[in-house]
């Protein structure tokens, strides 16, 4: 029954499995040559870098935000804005859209954490609405329209006009993210926060102020959200407030959902799966959304725990992190 | 005995109803003070307002000479003075070794590390074993603290305590809900903690208690009744006539 695994953990191998099969998508997409194949699953794995950012701050923190959107959009205008000031190497544009994040999660961060529960979730929601409406009343970046992109961003003089190329960077971007966040989970700041979000006056009675360590989890959330709205915009080649919609961060929270929350390997997972289901459905019916609503409604029901708690059942791993 | 926490005048109400009624109380270092009183006198809240959990309206309290009357729980547990909670609080979610590195954490060295696995930290959990070795959880470390009994778990709440390395200890009701062989290792415990430590001792357990305390207060409708030695508090006739009973 321990949990301190003696080798691998097994949510680690099956976030490894994951990440070597979608390694191998874009040459599956060649050989069968179907190039949207790759572009849907390019898809998945930004949301998955999106939904992982987001288990940070509600598996593990129990801090429910419902404007995590916000970020994706930060990130997506950091492009567009880079563009525009001749800033197109992806890595400078990432910085750039940290920088946004940083400096909002920051702010909304401090006043959203003075609440909790329910009013959490709303203040959340008023803020990435703020941040919305922001950028809908920003003429010169198209407005309410958006505005497409001249071109994709290059990497140290890459360019990633190339599908397959991008899709490799989206892919080793979200290793390291997992990565990075597997390793901060299981350090002392992530104790701290799976232990206030077990029992906040419980830590305080250990000699714990729980904000500054849930503020600044919310902070490396946003910074890290942006990154997949920095790939997203490079993706589509196009930068909309429809990215930081209030739609989209219920999505995410979907996706994790699906996947299972507080595991990292769980949101991966659910962001895959519902992207893919989206797809899939969409084909099938313009009303996909329908059955996406049902397939959200099986899981809550007989898997609370998304896949996660499926696959434990199975035994296959993936334990509660 | 130089007095190690003193408390004057303390006043709390809820509404029209005076829970804490101008409470003044001192411990000695070393000593173990029960507080003992009815149902609904306002021990709970004494404990709460010792321990930072919440402000009195009125009053002081002081520890080793230092007015700590307006300092958080956080501040409070960083110089010494640590509580057991009556309704068990602990972290379900993690282990039991887990719970009590915490609290060894906490008070040593920052938590704002990002990489390094918690978990693989030796000095850490050779120090929250021997505080479960101490209250003798040793060979449940690796449990999840939800999968305890609930003797274990008043064990358990006793070890997280007593790793955040206290000079004076408030224990609420450590003795709730326990029985027979897991009552007396708790008594056993606290007569062995009692050589080096402080404590505040609330428990309804009177034969505990008049086994441990080095002094009694009794606590009636929030304003002190008595205090005095085991031997004063047993003979007081106002004590036995607010709380003991006619057969005490």
């Amino acid at each position: 029954m321990s949990r301190f695994a003696p080798q691998i953990a097994p949510r680690l191998k099956a976030a490894l499995a994951i990440l070597v099969l979608m390694a191998l998508v874009p040459v599956a997409a060649h050989a069968i040559g179907d190039p949207f194949l790759s572009v849907i699953a390019n898809r998945m794995l930004v949301f998955a870098i999106a939904a992982l950012s987001l288990d940070l701050i509600l598996g593990y923190g129990a801090m429910v935000s419902f404007g995590h959107a916000a970020y994706l959009g930060f990130g997506a205008y950091a492009v567009a804005l880079g563009a525009r000031w001749g800033v197109t190497d992806l890595l400078a544009q990432i910085l750039l859209g940290m920088v946004f994040s940083a400096a909002f999660a920051l702010v909304t961060g401090a006043i959203s954490l003075r609440t909790r529960g329910v009013y959490f979730i709303m203040i959340t929601l008023a803020f990435a609405q703020m941040a919305y409406f922001f950028f809908v009343s920003q003429g010169s970046l198209g407005g309410d329209d958006g505005v497409a992109l001249q071109g994709r961003s290059t990497l140290l003089g890459l360019s990633l006009d190339g599908d397959v190329t991008l899709y490799y960077v989206t892919l080793g971007a979200l290793a390291l993210v997992y990565a990075g966040l597997y390793r901060l989970t299981g350090s002392r700041f992530g104790r701290v926060l799976k232990g206030t979000r077990e029992n906040s006056l419980r830590m305080q009675a250990m000699g714990y102020r729980p904000f500054p360590y849930q503020l600044v989890a919310y902070v490396i959330a946003g910074c890290l959200c942006s990154v997949a709205g920095v790939l997203l915009a490079n993706l589509t080649e196009y930068v909309s407030p429809a990215y930081m919609g209030w739609h989209r961060s219920g999505e995410m929270i979907v996706m994790l959902v699906f996947g299972g929350i507080g595991t990292l390997t769980g949101a991966m997972a659910g962001a895959l799966v519902a992207v893919g289901l989206e797809e899939v459905l969409a084909a099938f019916s313009e009303h996909w959304r329908l059955g996406f609503g049902l397939a959200l409604v099986l899981v809550v029901l007989f898997s609370p725990e998304g896949l996660t708690g499926l696959a434990k059942r199975l035994g296959i791993g993936g334990k509660h992190g | 005995m130089a007095e190690l926490l003193e408390i004057r005048d303390l006043r709390k109400n809820f509404g029209a109803l005076a829970v804490t009624d101008g409470v003044s109380l001192s411990v000695g270092e070393g000593e173990l003070h029960a507080i003992i009183g009815p149902n609904g006198a306002g021990k709970t809240t004494l404990i709460a307002q010792l321990s930072g959990q919440l402000a009195p309206d009125g009053g002081q309290v002081l520890y080793g000479g230092e007015d700590i009357t307006h300092l958080d729980m956080a501040a409070r547990v960083r110089r010494g003075l640590a509580r057991s909670f009556q309704i068990t609080a602990l972290l379900p979610g993690m282990t039991v070794l887990e719970n009590v590195a915490l609290a060894v954490q906490a008070r040593s060295g920052s938590s704002f590390r990002f990489w390094r696995d918690a978990g693989g930290e030796e000095i850490t959990n050779a120090q929250a074993r021997a505080a479960l070795e101490e209250v003798g959880l040793a060979d449940r470390a690796a449990v999840l603290a939800s999968a305890l009994s609930h003797g274990e778990q008043r064990q358990l709440e006793l070890a997280v305590a007593l790793a955040t390395k206290p000079r004076l200890l408030l224990l609420d009701e450590p003795l709730a809900g326990t029985g027979g062989q897991e009552a007396e290792r708790l008594i056993a415990l606290m007569q062995r903690l009692k050589s080096r430590l402080t404590i505040v001792l609330i428990e309804h357990d009177m034969d505990a208690v008049f086994q441990l305390a080095d002094r009694i207060s009794v606590l009636v409708y929030g304003a002190i009744a008595a205090t005095g030695t085991p031997e004063a508090v047993r003979a007081d006739p106002a004590v036995r006539a607010a709380y003991l009973g006619e057969d005490a």
